[in-house]
């Protein structure tokens, strides 16, 4: 059994190559893009607005008010990169109820590179909103000794997101292999189930700590409060 | 026993021990944080979103210790660096 869709291989170079990992993550961003591309091409704003256009209405502010909910007032702001990540994590999961596909979050590579995404805009953000020293003063904040401390936390609460994701979806996938070598009939349909809800519920938690990241260090005086 | 053999025992007991203690502590975890946000949610049935928001977030946080657990398990099962070395000298010396 391959174990994940690194080891697909389509073409090969030197240091770089395509793989299934690679060629499902550009065709959901194709698929994304071309969706959101056809649906907003006549924007209505009357009483009679297309389905299509009132089902993003519904997702994209239903995103808004969960940024707004955990701290970030002004959620028009971080919406495009949080609703990104969701949305791109929700689509690769979700896809999954179609035979043969391999969702691309299953390999390593993508969460971490979704979490390097994050631990990017954290400083970003904090930077934009605080300005340089009061951000960098902000990890000697309690005192100067917690400073290796601080560091470390951040760089391990970034990895916590990549293999929380990771796990979670390659267990889906390792475990509905090995189910379909034991009991074929039934149960594994149960267990696909399990994991596209799994997998929704793990879009979700991404993309709310990445917002209690965010929101930790662009509210300030409060931040103790809002931290993690 | 030569030092294979002891290598494959090894990682093949370790790999099971290792998510059966490690799948226990998160799993008494969440149940006594499910229990709670549904004594608080009957008492204010009206914080309810802020309440499964809350509960959903910390159970993601309590899982992943679970799930650390696991992938040091299937480390151990499908990528062992012993292993692999192992198995190099055996098939080159």
């Amino acid at each position: 059994m391959h174990l994940s869709a690194d080891e697909v291989i389509f073409w090969e170079s030197a240091f770089v190559n395509l793989n299934l990992t690679i060629v499902t993550t550009w065709g959901i961003m194709l698929l994304m893009t071309i969706g959101a591309w056809l649906v907003t091409r006549r924007l209505g704003s009357g009483l009679h607005i297309s389905r299509w256009q009132n089902v993003l209405e519904v997702v994209v502010l239903g995103i808004k008010s969960q940024i707004e909910e955990v701290g970030l007032k002004q959620s028009r702001r971080y919406l495009p990169f949080i609703g990104s990540l969701f949305l791109f994590i929700l689509m690769s999961n979700l896809l999954g109820v179609f035979p043969w596909y391999e969702p691309p979050t299953e390999s390593l590579s993508t969460t971490i590179a979704l979490a390097l995404c994050v631990f990017v805009a954290v400083p970003f953000y904090g930077i934009r909103k605080q300005g340089i020293w009061a951000y960098l003063s902000s990890y000697i904040k309690p005192t100067v000794i917690m400073l290796p401390f601080n560091i470390i936390s951040e760089i391990s609460r970034t990895l916590a997101l990549a293999i929380r994701l990771f796990g979670n979806i390659m267990s889906g996938a390792m475990i509905l292999a090995i189910l379909l070598m034991v009991t074929p009939f039934i149960f594994p349909i149960l267990i696909n189930v399990l994991h596209l809800i799994t997998g929704v519920v793990q879009a979700y938690i991404f993309s709310i700590l990445a917002t209690v990241y965010i929101a930790a260090v662009t509210t300030g005086k409060d931040t103790t409060e809002k931290a993690d | 026993m030569d030092s294979m053999t002891l290598i494959a025992m090894t990682s093949i007991i370790t790999a099971g021990l290792t998510i059966a203690i490690g799948g226990l502590g998160p799993a008494l975890g969440e149940g006594k944080s499910v229990a709670n946000a549904l004594t608080a949610l009957a008492q204010q049935p009206d914080a309810s979103s802020t309440i499964t928001r809350t509960l959903f977030v910390g159970l993601a946080m309590i899982e992943s210790v679970a799930i650390y657990c696991f992938v040091v398990s299937m480390i151990l099962l499908f990528a062992n660096p012993f292993w692999n070395y192992v198995i190099a000298q055996g098939a080159g010396g």
